[in-house]
């Protein structure tokens, strides 16, 4: 089966955007994925060795974690698994987090000239 | 660095004020060398936090595999994501950085004031692992052509 590797991952993977792996559950697949590549397995995996809750896998297009099985599902050849860090987040007015501002900083810049 | 064309550039703006006093959210595809980040095409995304969407953005994971299959198949990949913060500045937050995994990716912000976008900024998801992770102010460059952005890019 392939699993599609994250952007930011892929320097972990050899810089691979899919990785082919022959393996019979989900959990196996991505066994077999950190065993070829172990640098992974630290952005995968918390130090007591669960997934890392902002890590999502994507069995085709089924979340794992709603699967019957969920990790122990079993896989086929033609199967695609996607690790899919989540995006959130937003504003906290008490929380907003100062920043040290350029008076040229480019995007502003930009966002002058295009109203020019 | 990021590199984005005025059209999608605009269309970023233009996606926070459409959806105020709510955040918007939206993904970068595009090209990267490590160093620089070229967005070629952005995606606008739902923002699935209906219970607090003026303060909040949540993509859904279903939509993010939908949108790197069809990055892939078109050539791109995943270089970044953006959102909107209503009536506050267009700086990260400390919910914008606890929530960010996707390191080495460009997260934009645009500030919109009053249903008007004001400030848009940008900033790199620097480190190596969650536990040293941290937000650095990236310069941006408004180019006029997405396709002179693709061919710097990947000349």
């Amino acid at each position: 089966m392939k699993i599609f590797i994250p952007t930011p991952l892929r320097q972990y993977a050899g810089k691979q955007d899919a990785v082919e792996v022959y393996a019979s559950t989900v959990n196996d697949a991505l066994s077999k994925l950190t065993s070829t590549h172990p640098d992974l397995k630290r952005h995968l995996y918390t130090e007591d060795g669960k997934l890392r809750a902002f890590v999502n896998l994507y069995l085709n297009d089924e979340d794992v974690r709603y699967l019957s099985e969920k990790e122990n599902t079993r896989v086929k050849e033609s199967d695609h698994l996607s690790i899919i860090p989540s995006i959130a987040g937003g504003v906290e007015q008490d929380l907003l987090h100062p920043i040290t501002r350029r008076p040229d900083h480019p995007i502003r810049q930009a966002a002058r000239d295009s109203r020019n | 660095m990021l590199r984005i064309s005025q059209i999608e550039y605009s269309s970023i703006r233009r996606h926070g004020e459409e959806t105020y006093p709510h955040e918007c959210c939206g993904v970068l595809l595009g090209s990267s060398d490590g160093e620089t980040r070229s967005v070629t095409k952005t995606v606008r995304c739902g923002n699935t936090r209906s219970d607090s969407p003026h303060n909040r953005y949540h993509i859904a994971p279903q939509e993010l595999v939908r949108i790197q299959r069809q990055g892939r198949e078109a050539g791109f990949e995943i270089v970044g994501f953006y959102h909107s913060h209503p009536d506050h500045p267009a700086r990260w937050s400390q919910t914008d950085l606890a929530e960010a995994h996707w390191i080495g990716c460009s997260y934009v912000i645009t500030s919109v004031e009053h249903g008007q976008a004001k400030i848009t900024n940008s900033f790199e998801l620097a480190g190596e692992t969650e536990e040293n992770k941290h937000f650095a102010d990236e310069a941006v460059g408004v180019m006029a052509e997405v396709a002179a952005i693709a061919n710097e890019s990947t000349g």
